[in-house]
């Protein structure tokens, strides 16, 4: 079970978080203008990394924020957490 | 009773003061407080304890912890019987009752055994070569495997016994009270880190419990005693015993199994510590000779232990055979304790000579260059053949020699312990100096220490398990110092000679059995056989062969199997390799795996604030998730169907009454709602006005229906919004996930209410009138409070909100109020509406009305793969705005022809209730595979229409109204139906708008 080090309330089980996937996949800004390919790996297709990979957690049964781990995916290693862009930055 | 024969006059870790009974294949026994279930059988003289699994050859015990193969019995009988109990580590008490699993009709005469003088039938590959053909036979084979093979039989009835988990961190965790344990908890603990250390056996020591080796000038027991003294006086520390540590899961996350006694059974220990220290130690191996299974032939350890743990000598005429230094120690004790060594059999040609003449010098005589080739005896050892041998393993032996004897102990070298540590992640390694695997490469914060670690003499395993321990609290940060290590005795060390697979005086193909894994009847023949019928990869031999598999998982005899296996490639160990050790170490009990969390702690219950009016009002309930609702509430003689008839016709014809507290309700605010809600749902929620409400799907962004609800707008920055009772909290949390990840511009704040606020529906055409006749603040008339607005109002005194909408197709009123006064608004409404024969109903009567109208559930007519535009609601998405899931819908899958959508459908003979999830096809009859073209999603008797009626997704089903075909009804049953509108009720909508 990993320990996780949530920025807002600190380290963690593994059981109060829920994973969301890969982090910085953005949203289209116009999705009429994308192709149906496009599209579609916008909203299907994800990196499956042997190493680090950058994901999303939110701190379900606690603080419910979102934020992002830097985690290998063959060690389990964690390389550090990270607060998302916008106003909880600072 | 039985006289323990075998039992020394002084001596062992047992409390003699404490004698005590038990029961074992329903004869009485007698033992002490501090023996296992084993050792009190051996000091019985009980030699005979199991039958094997596959040949049903006669077993003894031959280990004394985890790495019993054989003596794995059932423990007591009703709830509370036990199977796959290792009489090893099972602790004696008074009235234990074990049993055998295996024997019919006895264990001293079991008919199966017959399979062992057909063993060749039963060779590697048996299962898969015999139970496969033909095909239709295998249920049969499948009920006699069943009934043949098995370790024990499950309880039938719940266990009475009490379970927990306990939470606990530490900066080290020391895995095993060894001489390497202690000295590394020792340092750690000195250093001041928080401690745990864990020991599976009753009292530390290890190995060195009941031995008179000196350590640091005095006695074993002492210095043990002295050590955890000291551990004891520090505040965090913590000595666990009886405790296995089972589990090595992620980021050093350790689980613990511990025997407690009274009547508390077991706890699990879920460990976080900042460091391990594995000192775990090893298993001795056994040696691969004929007939190496007979009762009697033990593990040299195993008897040492026995002798000094228990005072139990498991034999009176013994024959030792080693390859290595450590049965020395064996032979000493058996001579110490009385029995007659009858020679100490050493394969290897030359032994330090120190170590020679402390064995002779007690009257035993050595033969070094020989070999234990064969055992006599069928159900005892009654003697061994004893071969000279130069260390050819191809050679024939001549068996030249034969020993009378009842015990024969056995050292085949030593496996370093290493499965927590490769549970953990880390690397192991052959090391070809030691001719065993050992840790390599940690990839958690873990090392290894002491025999676990490859060091075998009491010197190396004490230096070993401080550094460790120095070293992993130097890792957390601690000022760690070297305790000085105490003085021991240290000897010339002769290395051990690699033996796997003894030579017999027949080729190893045919020879009597060389048995590798004792619990799956696993020989040297089968790997050998496998390796000619093809198999190469260790992993594939492991299964062909059954090799490792047992509850044991092979700690006995996996690593000399997998030798073997080198040996008949003509490979090295190292490139050979071993299989994947994984949790758990030892087997677990499902009791200590649930802990606490059975019966009503099992999950979370949620009731309504108005749940005891429903128990006193006699309903059935279901659960919905965590909630407990209302099903129906059955008046004196009626069912379910008769009860939700009556439920029905109530709310059709005057007031019906439901407690909708369930909704998830989310209150949203901000100076961007409007903005944040557009991009949410597929309708213009900017076009509403203040007082008005709106039905709101949400998809996900696959353009798929993810939940539904009622939206209403309380403000210009203020929504209120209902979901799903299912989807509350996912609902939330996917609404928090595109404010916080996709759009942190957006100022928006979203808070639950579920549990604040109360929801009761009242439904039907008196529904205002009984509203009006409670007193209410305001208009209830259709033109001042239309269908589809809301109203903060004062009803009966109670401040509420009162939303005009409905989910039966009636007039109706949901009554938001304060989940305090929730109960006392219930009441009132239920005695204002007597007159009126006011009707509480439950989620089946919901169900029903709601299906009449052809109002969808999300999650029972839709399944994850359903458009608003399969169930008929394209009216609702907005063309000139984006919302999250609009461009899937567009996507070539989702505008394809033929896609299944939401139909009614009519039984032909106006009688027939379909079943829900039936498959729909064209017609009966037709071609396998017959093409399912939709399937049943609601079905339901409608007694206000007098038919039964049903919603289904059927494929281009929009374009077929009117339309025949089938549904299976079951065991071949067809029903033929129509395809009709899914909205069977007022189609009109004039009830609802009334």
């Amino acid at each position: 079970m990993l320990l996780i080090d949530c920025p807002w309330c600190g380290e963690r089980a593994e059981t109060e978080f829920s994973y969301g996937g890969e982090a910085g996949i953005t949203r289209p800004k116009d999705p009429a203008a994308l192709s149906d390919a496009e599209w579609a790996d916008y909203l299907f297709m994800r990196n499956n990394p042997k190493g680090a990979h950058r994901e999303l957690w939110n701190h379900s049964q606690g603080c419910r924020r979102w934020f992002g781990i830097e985690r290998d995916t063959l060690t389990y290693r964690i390389a550090g957490t990270f607060r998302l862009h916008g106003k909880d930055e600072g | 009773m039985a006289r323990q024969t075998n039992r020394l006059g002084s001596g062992g870790r047992i409390d003699r003061s404490r004698p005590l009974r038990f029961r074992f294949n329903g004869r009485d026994y007698g033992g002490y407080e501090g023996d296992t279930l084993a050792s009190a059988l051996l000091a019985n003289g009980v030699r005979l304890v199991n039958r094997s699994f596959k040949l049903h050859r006669p077993r003894g015990i031959i280990g004394c912890g985890a790495e019993e193969p054989n003596a794995i019995l059932q423990l007591g009988s009703g709830a509370g019987t036990l199977p796959n109990q290792r009489a090893t580590q099972v602790s004696l008490y008074d009235g234990l009752e074990a049993r055998s699993t295996r024997g019919w009709p006895s264990l001293r005469f079991d008919a199966s055994s017959v399979n062992d003088l057909f063993g060749r039938v039963f060779s590697a590959g048996f299962y898969y070569k015999t139970f496969m053909f033909p095909q239709r036979w295998w249920d049969y084979y499948e009920a006699f495997i069943r009934r043949s093979a098995g370790l024990g039989v499950a309880p039938d009835r719940p266990d009475p016994d009490r379970y927990e988990h306990r939470n606990a961190h530490c900066d080290v965790l020391v895995v095993g009270a060894g001489p390497a344990g202690l000295m590394a908890a020792l340092a750690a603990a000195r250093s001041g880190a928080r401690v745990i250390l864990a020991d599976q056996q009753r009292e530390p020591g290890g190995s060195l419990v009941g031995s008179d080796l000196p350590i640091g000038g005095r006695p074993a027991d002492e210095w043990i005693a002295a050590v955890v003294d000291e551990l004891r006086e520090f505040d965090d520390v913590r000595v666990l015993t009886h405790s296995i540590v089972f589990g090595y899961h992620d980021h050093n996350f350790v689980t613990i199994a511990q025997e407690c006694g009274g009547d508390m059974r077991e706890r699990l220990w879920r460990v976080r510590a900042r460091q391990v220290v594995l000192a775990q130690g090893a298993f001795e191996r056994p040696l691969a000779f004929c007939n190496n299974d007979r009762p009697g032939v033990m593990l040299a350890s195993a008897v040492s232990a026995y002798i000094k743990r228990y005072a139990v000598c498991p034999g009176r005429r013994a024959v030792v055979f080693t390859n290595n230094d450590s049965a020395y120690q064996c032979a000493l004790d058996l001579a110490h304790a009385g029995a007659t060594v009858g020679a100490l059999v050493d394969s290897r040609g030359s032994v330090s000579s120190e170590l020679t003449d402390r064995v002779e010098a007690v009257g035993i005589p050595v033969l070094h260059g020989h070999i234990v080739t064969d055992v006599r005896g069928r159900l005892s050892v009654g003697g061994v053949r004893v071969a000279r041998w130069n260390g050819d393993t191809d050679a024939r032996a001549d068996n030249s020699i034969d020993i009378r004897c009842d015990l024969l102990a056995v050292s085949g070298g030593w496996n370093p312990a290493v499965h927590l540590h490769s549970q953990a992640g880390g690397a192991i390694a052959w090391d070809e100096r030691r001719h065993c695997f050992v840790p390599a490469e940690s990839r958690q914060a873990n090392r290894s220490a002491g025999s676990g670690n490859g060091r075998w003499s009491l010197a190396d395993c004490l230096r070993d398990g401080r550094d460790a321990g120095v070293a992993a609290a130097r890792s957390c940060g601690f000022d760690a110092a070297e305790p000085e290590l105490p003085v021991v005795e240290e000897r010339d060390e002769t290395p051990l000679q690699p033996l796997w697979r003894v030579p017999a005086a027949r080729d190893p193909d045919s020879c009597p059995k060389q048995f590798l894994d004792f619990q799956n009847d696993t020989c040297v023949a089968d790997v050998r056989l496998a390796v000619r019928e093809g198999y190469r990869n260790v992993e594939h031999v492991k299964r062909y062969t059954a090799l490792g598999f047992g509850t044991d998982q092979g700690k006995l005899g996996n690593i000399t199997g997998m030798a073997v296996l080198a040996e008949t490639l003509g490979a090295p160990v190292a490139s050979v390799g071993t299989t994947t050790f994984r949790p758990p170490f030892t087997p677990v009990s499902f009791g200590v795996c649930a802990g606490e969390g059975v019966g009503e702690l099992y999950d979370p219950v949620r009731k309504t604030a108005i749940h005891e009016w429903h128990v006193s009002a006699g309903a059935a309930f279901e659960n919905v998730g965590q909630w407990h609702r209302p099903w129906y509430f059955p008046r004196a003689g009626e069912d379910l169907n008769s009860a939700v008839a009556r439920e029905c016709l109530a709310t059709r014809r005057s007031i019906g009454i439901l407690d909708a507290s369930t909704l998830g309700k989310i209150d949203v605010q901000g100076r961007d709602a409007v903005a944040f809600l557009e991009r949410i749902y597929p309708h213009k929620v900017g076009r509403m006005a203040v007082g008005r409400c709106a039905y709101g799907l949400m998809l996900g962004e696959d353009g798929m229906v993810m939940d539904d609800g009622v939206m209403t707008r309380l403000g210009d920055r203020r929504y209120y919004l209902t979901t799903t009772t299912g989807g509350a909290a996912r609902v939330l949390a996917w609404l928090e996930s595109w404010l916080q990840t996709e759009w942190p511009d957006l100022e928006v704040y979203l808070t639950s209410l579920t549990d604040q606020l109360s929801t009761i529906s009242v439904a039907g055409p008196n529904s205002r009138r009984l509203l009006e006749k409670l007193g209410c603040s305001i208009d209830l008339s259709r033109e001042q409070f239309p269908f589809m607005s809301m109203r903060q109002a004062d009803l009966a005194g109670l401040p509420v909100q009162l939303f005009r909408v409905s989910f039966s197709g009636e007039l109706a009123f949901e009554i938001n109020v304060d989940s305090a006064h929730a109960l006392a608004l219930w009441q009132t409404l239920m005695d204002a509406g007597r007159e009126f024969e006011i009707t509480p109903y439950g989620t089946e009567t919901m169900h029903v009305l709601r299906a009449e109208k052809g109002f969808v559930i999300v999650g029972q007519d839709t399944d994850g793969s359903v458009t608003p535009i399969d169930l008929g609601l394209e009216r609702m998405l907005a063309k000139d705005k984006d919302f999250l899931g609009k461009r899937s819908l567009a996507r070539p899958d989702c505008v394809r022809e033929g896609r299944k959508q939401l139909v009614g459908l009519l039984s032909a003979d106006g009688r027939t209730v379909l079943r829900e999830g039936a498959q729909l096809i064209e017609e009966p009859g037709a071609a396998h595979p017959v093409p399912m073209i939709g399937h049943v999603t609601s079905s339901y008797m409608s007694d206000c229409l007098g038919h039964p009626i049903a919603l289904a997704l059927v494929a281009g089903g929009r374009s077929r109204h009117g339309e025949t075909i089938h549904a299976s009804l079951g065991a071949g049953s067809i029903a033929t139906v129509t395809i009709v509108p899914p909205v069977f009720y007022d189609p009109q909508n004039e009830r609802q708008h009334d």
